[in-house]
């Protein structure tokens, strides 16, 4: 599913450095990403991967280096040979390109589920209201949560909720997918649902970065496999180099820790 | 051993044959003696303040004359609507000091806590006589062109208004940022992620998630500012306790007018109590299974 060559890539990260406190959490990551990619960070907790995530949609504040994402450096304007700040709404306007699905799900829980999926098209993105439902009942169905639309999320499951969440992401129409962790917080038997979305969302040709603990996922999905630890990329290559036969030492002792 | 289809009594007649059966027996009620005995006491007491009141120096017929004496009803529109007023100045000013409190701007921090150390530093009172007395610091307000003169603008009303409503608001903003603290940060996150601005996430995603913590001390805050309107009458403004007190300086039916206005606060405060329920089901849409 690799792009062709000559396409540059969708996000590029360069050099990226954060601190959090006394805390080094990233120390100094690069990486690219080609539109259409699947990629899939593994690590210990700790090791920077979530940090990562949430720096490529200014969640966190890089410290040093710069994240480009669709040609556009995030968060700062280039003026005179310096970095200025980008203002907060112009942060928010960037934050369009991507979508993010969080571990803890985080959906709105005082609207339904159509409410949700339908806030960001209308309120944010001044969509025609008519529009924007016609497009969340798609998706819903698209998420196999046809009939839920009227649903609170207190009386939704965990893996009907990181569904939803998925829908509400995507309803933005972003370039981009983030995944922190999206099964994590799931009962077992409800991870299977929430993996099969995504799959059917990475055989669409979306460009989705996933955080995960979910090695088959990985194996199955990924087109590149990211294996951080202290705030360092150990190790980066194709799902089927990383998984099955690493070169790092510290990659083998992770995967045999998980596998075990 | 004992099928899970078979019945309670059969399980009983054959498994433990020397439990008695008590499947068919009744449930007497338990009998609450002590409370029985409360109750008694309690009217018998209540029996003894009615007869000392009835019996007492009170002509029950110039309360009944003067209820809805015309003086005292502008003093009730008074009363409702100063308190209306203040409270929505109140909670205006509340929460714009909780947001500026919980911004990343240092100046509008530090100007959020400066106003709620002031005015909740100093009485009510003295705040309402300070306002009312302004002519005297500034004789004048306004521009060049635009200017009055203060005693003209600063009348009993809007000295009231501005004194309730600025201290109501250092209040205000506390039961504000709780609200606001309640909120779970991942509801910020979620709404930055799909590309609010701060502003916009506070005013679509976390006020009103917040507004469930946020009514029932709002709910009592209301009520005690009904009863504080009452001393906005040291200002002459001519609220229900200040058209009372005008009405026995002239007739001396001290204690009567005073039970006229008792009667009226309890009143607007029994109108409230339904009110702020249907206001907490409301924002209670979505939370813990309810629908």
């Amino acid at each position: 599913m690799s792009a062709p060559p000559a396409s540059p890539p969708l996000v590029s990260i360069v050099d990226v450095h954060k601190h959090f406190g006394g805390f080094h959490a990233l120390k100094g990551v690069s990486l690219d990403v080609m539109p259409g990619e699947v990629m899939c960070i593994i690590g210990a907790s700790g090791s920077g991967k979530t940090t990562l995530l949430r720096c490529i949609n200014q969640l966190v504040e890089i410290d040093r280096g710069a994240i480009w994402v669709d040609g556009e450096l995030t968060g700062f304007r280039v003026d005179g040979g310096r970095l200025h700040h980008l203002a907060e709404a112009e942060i928010a306007r960037q934050r369009l390109a991507t979508g993010m699905v969080f571990q803890r799900f985080n959906l709105f829980p005082h609207m339904t589920a159509l409410e949700n999926i339908i806030e960001g098209p209308v309120q944010v993105q001044r969509r025609r209201r008519a529009e924007a439902v016609e497009e969340a009942r798609a998706l819903l169905a698209r998420v196999g949560l046809a009939d839920k639309e009227a649903s609170y999320p207190a009386n939704l499951s965990g893996g009907q909720q990181q569904r939803v969440a998925i829908a509400r992401a995507l309803a933005m129409k972003p370039k981009l997918m983030l995944f922190d962790e999206p099964t994590s917080a799931l009962d077992p038997e409800l991870v299977g649902e929430v993996l099969a979305a995504m799959k059917e969302l990475a055989a669409s040709g979306m460009t989705m970065i996933v955080v995960t603990h979910e090695l088959g996922f990985a194996r199955e999905v990924a087109d590149r496999v990211v294996y951080m630890d202290g705030g360092l990329i150990v190790e980066a290559g194709t799902a089927a180099d990383v998984l099955n036969s690493p070169r790092e030492a510290r990659t083998r002792a992770f995967l045999s820790a998980v596998l075990s | 051993m004992t099928p899970a289809s078979a019945p309670m009594g059969a399980r009983m007649a054959t498994g433990s044959a020397a439990l008695p059966d008590v499947s068919g027996y009744s449930i007497v009620p338990q009998r609450h003696w002590g409370r029985w005995l409360a109750v008694a006491a309690i009217a018998l007491l209540l029996a003894g303040l009615v007869r000392a009141f009835a019996v007492g120096q009170i002509e029950w017929d110039y309360v009944a004359r003067f209820f809805t004496a015309p003086t005292i009803l502008s003093g009730l529109f008074n009363t409702v609507v100063m308190s209306v007023g203040a409270m929505a100045l109140g909670i205006a000013l509340g929460i714009a000091a909780a947001v500026m409190r919980m911004s990343h701007n240092p100046v509008l921090r530090g100007v959020a806590i400066g106003y709620a150390w002031l005015f909740r530093g100093t009485p009510v009172i003295l705040q309402l006589l300070l306002w009312f007395n302004l002519a005297l610091i500034f004789p004048t307000i306004g521009f060049g062109e635009w200017s009055w003169r203060t005693v003209d603008v600063m009348t009993p009303a809007v000295a009231a208004l501005l004194g309730l409503g600025i201290n109501q608001g250092a209040y205000t903003s506390e039961v504000m940022r709780a609200g606001m603290l309640s909120v779970d940060q991942g509801q910020y996150e979620a709404a930055k992620a799909i590309g609010m601005t701060r502003m916009r996430s506070l005013r679509r995603i976390v006020f009103p998630q917040a507004m469930r913590v946020i009514i029932p001390p709002l709910g009592n805050e209301f009520i005690g500012m009904i009863k504080l309107t009452s001393l906005a009458s040291v200002i002459q403004f001519a609220e229900i306790l200040h058209s009372a007190q005008n009405i026995y300086y002239a007739n001396s039916r001290v204690i009567e007018l005073l039970i006229v206005a008792a009667i009226w606060y309890l009143i607007i405060v029994t109108i409230l109590t339904p009110g702020q329920m249907l206001l907490e089901r409301r924002f209670a849409r979505g939370a813990g299974g309810s629908r």
